[in-house]
C-alpha cells in the first residue's frame, strides 16, 4: 500500500512529485495559447509600432502608468459606452510585455487614441489638474524638457523582432531616421515612411518642433492606441471562442 | 573553498567593472558599479575572515547538541524589520500621494508611478522574502537537528538577497522595470536572482540531507515547495532578450494574450507559494512550538499540502476575468480558484485546531494572539478570493479598490502578523534572552495594528463597490451617470482613511522594533519583570 511517508523521508522525491504537481496547470492552461489559431482574432491594420510610438511606449513602461491605467476595454455595456469596443487579443499581439493593467485609479487607456488634443495632452502631463481638477495623477513636467534619447532605435526594433514582432529589414534600417521625422510632416521621407506605418499620425506633438522630447514619443504612442484595427471589416461570428 | 569563493567575488568586481564600462544607459553604470562594490565588500569580508582564523564551526556544542547557526538568523531578524519598516512607510507615503497628489513633487524619482513597485518589492520581496529565507533557515535546522549547512553559501544567500533587493529598489526609482506586477525587476537583475536562489534551494536541501530525523518535518514540505516553484515561476515569466548586453532595457519573450496569463500565472502563484506557501511553513512551525501543542492533525497537513500547490497553480486566469484571454482559460481559472477556498481553510484549521487544549494562551500570551489573529485573517482573506473570482463578482471588483483591500487584509492580516509572531518569538530565542524586553508593548503593537487593518480593508471594500457601481450607473435617460472623474473625486475620503490605517500599521512596527531592539540588548521593562511569557527554549541565558 502506498503510504506517505516515503515522500517524507526522500527530499529528491519529494521535490521531484512538488515540480510534477505545480507544472500541471500552468502547461494545461498556457500551452494551448500558443498553438490554438482562436487565440488571437484575425483583424486587418494591426502593425508594429513606428519607432517613435515603441520609443513612447517606453516610456509608459518606465513610469509605471500601467499601476493606475489599464488597456483593456471590457465587453461590458457601462465599458462600451465610456470606452467603445471591446479590446481584441489581436490589438496587443505586439506587446512586449502586455500593458493590460490590473487597476483603474485612472481610466482605460485603451482606446484614447485621437480622443483628446495633442495640446490637452501636453497640458494634462505637465500638470493633471489643469484640466482635470477632481484628478490625482502626478505630474509629469520634466517629460516635455528631455530629449528623447535612445541609446539605439534600431537594436529595440531588432529585439523585438527577435521575440516575434514582423519588423522588416526595411524598418530596422530605417529606424533612427523614422524617429527623427514623425514629428515633421515636411521631412522627405515622410512618404517612405507612411508605407512602413500606415495610419501612423505625424506632427510636432508637444508644440516644441525645436526639440524631440519624450513627450513627443510618449503623446504619439497615446494617440495611436486604439486606432489600428479597422472594425468595419471586423467580423465578430467568426472570432467566437 | 574560501579560495572558490574568493575566485568568485573577482569575477563579479570583473564584470562588475565592464558593465559600467561599456553601459548605454547611466542606470547599467550606476548598477555596475554597485555590483562591484559589492563584490570588493565581499572579498574584503572573506579575507578578513580568514585573518580572523575563524575555522568552520564544529556542529556539536560543548554539551553535545546541535551547534545552530544562528548568526544568520541574527542577520536575518535585522534585514526583515529594517525591510518591514521600509516598505511599510513607501506604502503610507504613496497612499498619501493618491488622497494628496501634491506629495508626487512632479519629479522622476518620486512619482506614484516608480514608487508603487517600490512598495510592493520592499514589503513582498525584502520584508517577506528576508523572513522566509530566514524562518526557513531556522525551521529547516532545528527539525532536522542538524548545523545549516555550508559556511560561506548561507551568507551568499543573506547578501546576495539584499543585492537582489537593492538594484531591483534604485532601478525602479530611475525608471528601470519591465512593468510586470511583483517581477518588475529587469532581466540582469533577474540572473542574478535565480543564481541566489539556487544557492538558497542547495543550502535548504543540504541541510535536509545531513537531518537526524528520519521524517522531513511538514513546515519543510512548505518551504521546499514555496523555493522550487518561485524558481520555476520566475524563470518562465521572466524569460526576455535584453536590447544590448550592457543596457537595463529588455523585451519580452511574449506578447499580449500569452504575455498576461504569463504574468499572472506568475502574479497569483507569486502570492499562492511567496505569501502563502512559505507562510505555511512559519505556521507549521511556530504555531505548534509557542502555544507547545502537535500540529491538529497530521493527515489534514498531507491533504492541505498537496491540494494547495495543486490547486494555486491554476487560478491566475481569474486576473483576467472579461479581458481577451479566451473565455475557456477564465472559466478554468475561476473554476480552480473556488476549490481552491477548500485546502485554504484545510490548512487554516489544521494551523487554529493545534491551539486544542491550549486557548488560554491567547489571553496570557499576546504572541500568540499575532499568530492566531494572522491564521484568521488567512481564513478571511482566503474566502473573499474565490468569491472575488467569481466572473460576476470579478466584474465589479476588479480595477477596483476592492482587490487592493483583499490584497492587504491577506499581506497585512496574514502575512506581516505571522512575521511578527515569528520575530516576536525568536529574537529572545536567538539573542538568548529570557523573555522579550515587554509584552505590554507586543500586546499594544497588536491592538494599534489591527485597527489599522481594519480601517484600512474597510475603508477600501467601501471606495471599491462605491467606485464599481458609479462606473456601471445609468440615469434615468438611459446614460452613464458619472464621468470618470467624479468617481475619482468620490474616492477622496476613502483614500484618507486608508492612509490613516496605514500610518496606524506603521507606528505598530515602529513599537515592535523599539521592543525588540530592547530585547536585544537584553533588558526588561520593570514594571513587567514578574509576568513576562519566559522563553521557553532559554538555557544559560542571563
Amino acid at each position: 500500500m502506498f503510504s506517505h511517508k516515503k515522500i517524507e523521508k526522500n527530499s529528491i522525491l519529494m521535490l521531484v512529485l512538488v515540480l510534477i504537481v505545480v507544472s500541471i496547470g500552468g502547461l494545461i492552461e498556457i500551452a494551448p495559447l500558443f498553438y490554438l489559431e482562436s487565440t488571437i482574432e484575425k483583424v486587418k491594420g494591426m502593425r508594429p509600432y513606428s519607432p517613435l510610438e515603441l520609443a513612447g511606449r517606453d516610456i509608459y513602461i518606465r513610469e509605471g502608468c500601467y499601476n493606475c491605467h489599464s488597456q483593456m476595454v471590457r465587453p461590458l455595456r457601462d465599458e462600451a459606452e465610456r470606452y467603445g469596443h471591446y479590446s481584441l487579443a489581436a490589438e496587443s499581439m505586439y506587446d512586449h510585455p502586455f500593458q493590460w493593467g490590473s487597476k483603474r485609479t485612472g481610466p482605460d487607456l485603451a482606446r484614447v487614441g485621437g480622443r483628446y488634443s495633442d495640446e490637452w495632452h501636453v497640458t494634462h502631463l505637465n500638470n493633471p489638474r489643469d484640466v482635470v481638477p477632481e484628478s490625482v495623477m502626478p505630474g509629469y513636467p520634466f517629460l516635455g524638457k528631455t530629449s528623447l534619447q535612445v541609446p539605439n532605435i534600431a537594436d529595440n526594433l531588432k529585439t523585438n523582432k527577435i521575440v516575434g514582432v514582423p519588423y522588416t529589414d526595411d524598418m530596422i534600417e530605417n529606424a533612427k531616421l523614422d524617429l527623427a521625422i514623425q514629428t515633421n510632416p515636411d521631412a522627405d521621407e515622410i512618404d517612405a515612411f507612411m508605407e512602413r506605418y500606415p495610419k501612423a499620425q505625424v506632427r510636432d506633438f508637444d508644440g516644441n518642433p525645436a526639440m524631440l522630447s519624450e513627450l513627443d514619443a510618449l503623446i504619439a504612442y497615446l494617440q495611436m492606441m486604439g486606432t489600428l484595427v479597422d472594425f468595419t471589416s471586423y467580423d465578430v461570428d467568426a472570432n467566437k471562442r | 573553498m574560501n579560495l572558490l569563493w574568493l575566485a568568485f567575488t573577482i569575477v563579479g568586481v570583473l564584470l562588475g567593472v565592464i558593465l559600467s564600462a561599456k553601459a548605454v544607459d547611466p542606470t547599467m553604470m550606476l548598477h555596475g558599479m554597485v555590483f562591484s562594490i559589492a563584490a570588493v565588500l565581499s572579498a574584503f569580508a572573506l579575507i578578513a575572515r580568514n585573518y580572523r582564523n575563524i575555522s568552520t564551526p564544529s556542529l556539536a556544542d560543548a554539551n553535545g547538541s546541535v551547534n545552530y547557526n544562528t548568526e544568520i538568523i541574527k542577520a536575518g531578524i535585522i534585514a526583515s524589520t529594517f525591510w518591514g519598516v521600509v516598505g511599510f512607510s513607501v506604502g503610507l507615503v504613496i497612499a498619501l500621494q493618491l488622497a494628496f497628489p501634491v506629495l508626487n513633487f512632479d519629479l522622476p524619482w518620486t512619482n506614484f508611478g516608480r514608487l508603487r513597485p517600490l512598495h510592493t518589492s520592499a514589503v513582498i520581496f525584502a520584508f517577506g522574502g528576508n523572513i522566509l529565507i530566514m524562518t526557513s533557515f531556522h525551521v529547516v535546522q532545528r527539525t532536522c537537528r542538524a548545523r545549516l549547512a555550508g559556511d560561506i553559501a548561507p551568507w551568499f544567500v543573506f547578501w546576495g538577497y539584499q543585492l537582489f533587493i537593492v538594484l531591483a529598489a534604485t532601478g525602479y526609482v530611475l525608471g528601470v522595470t519591465q512593468s510586470k506586477e511583483y517581477a518588475e525587476p529587469e532581466w540582469y537583475v533577474d540572473i542574478w536572482l535565480t543564481l541566489v536562489w539556487v544557492v538558497y534551494l542547495l543550502v535548504f536541501l543540504a541541510t535536509i540531507w545531513k537531518r537526524q530525523e528520519k521524517h522531513i518535518y511538514v513546515a519543510n514540505w512548505f518551504y521546499l515547495a514555496f523555493i522550487v516553484t518561485i524558481a520555476m515561476l520566475h524563470i518562465v515569466n521572466n524569460l526576455s532578450v535584453p536590447v544590448s548586453l550592457t543596457g537595463v532595457k529588455s523585451y519580452s519573450l511574449f506578447a499580449g494574450v500569452q504575455s498576461a496569463l504569463t504574468q499572472w500565472w506568475y502574479g497569483h502563484n507569486a502570492v499562492g507559494f511567496f505569501l502563502t506557501a512559505g507562510f505555511l511553513g512559519i505556521m507549521y512551525y511556530f504555531i505548534p512550538k509557542r502555544v507547545n501543542r502537535p500540529v491538529y492533525s497530521y493527515r489534514l497537513s498531507i491533504i492541505h499540502f498537496w491540494s494547495l500547490i495543486f490547486l494555486y497553480i491554476w487560478a491566475g486566469p481569474h486576473h483576467l476575468h472579461y479581458t481577451a484571454l479566451p473565455d475557456w482559460a477564465q472559466t478554468l481559472g475561476m473554476t480552480f480558484s473556488i476549490m481552491l477556498w477548500m485546502p485554504s481553510w484545510g490548512g487554516m484549521i489544521n494551523g487554529l485546531m493545534t491551539l486544542s487544549g491550549a486557548w488560554d494562551k491567547l489571553r496570557t500570551d499576546p504572541v500568540v494572539r499575532f499568530l492566531v489573529t494572522s491564521v484568521a485573517f488567512y481564513g478571511m482573506s482566503t474566502f473573499e478570493g474565490p468569491l472575488m473570482s467569481i466572473k460576476a463578482v470579478n466584474a465589479l471588483s476588479h480595477y477596483t479598490d476592492w482587490t487592493i483591500g483583499h490584497v492587504h487584509s491577506g499581506a497585512l492580516g496574514w502575512v506581516a502578523y505571522i512575521s511578527f509572531g515569528a520575530l516576536y518569538f525568536l529574537t529572545p530565542v536567538v539573542w538568548k534572552r529570557k523573555s522579550l524586553y515587554s509584552d505590554a508593548l507586543v500586546n499594544l503593537h497588536f491592538w494599534i495594528s489591527t485597527v489599522g487593518i481594519l480601517l484600512y480593508i474597510t475603508a477600501m471594500w467601501v471606495s471599491g463597490i462605491l467606485q464599481g457601481l458609479m462606473w456601471r450607473a445609468y440615469d434615468a435617460f438611459g446614460f452613464l451617470e458619472y464621468s470618470f472623474s467624479e468617481t475619482v473625486e468620490a474616492m477622496h475620503p476613502f483614500y484618507v482613511i486608508r492612509a490613516g490605517g496605514g500610518a496606524l500599521f506603521l507606528i505598530g512596527a515602529l513599537i515592535m522594533v523599539y521592543n525588540l531592539w530592547r530585547t536585544v540588548r537584553g533588558d526588561v521593562r520593570a514594571k513587567e519583570a514578574g509576568s513576562l511569557v519566559p522563553n521557553m527554549e532559554f538555557a544559560g541565558a542571563r
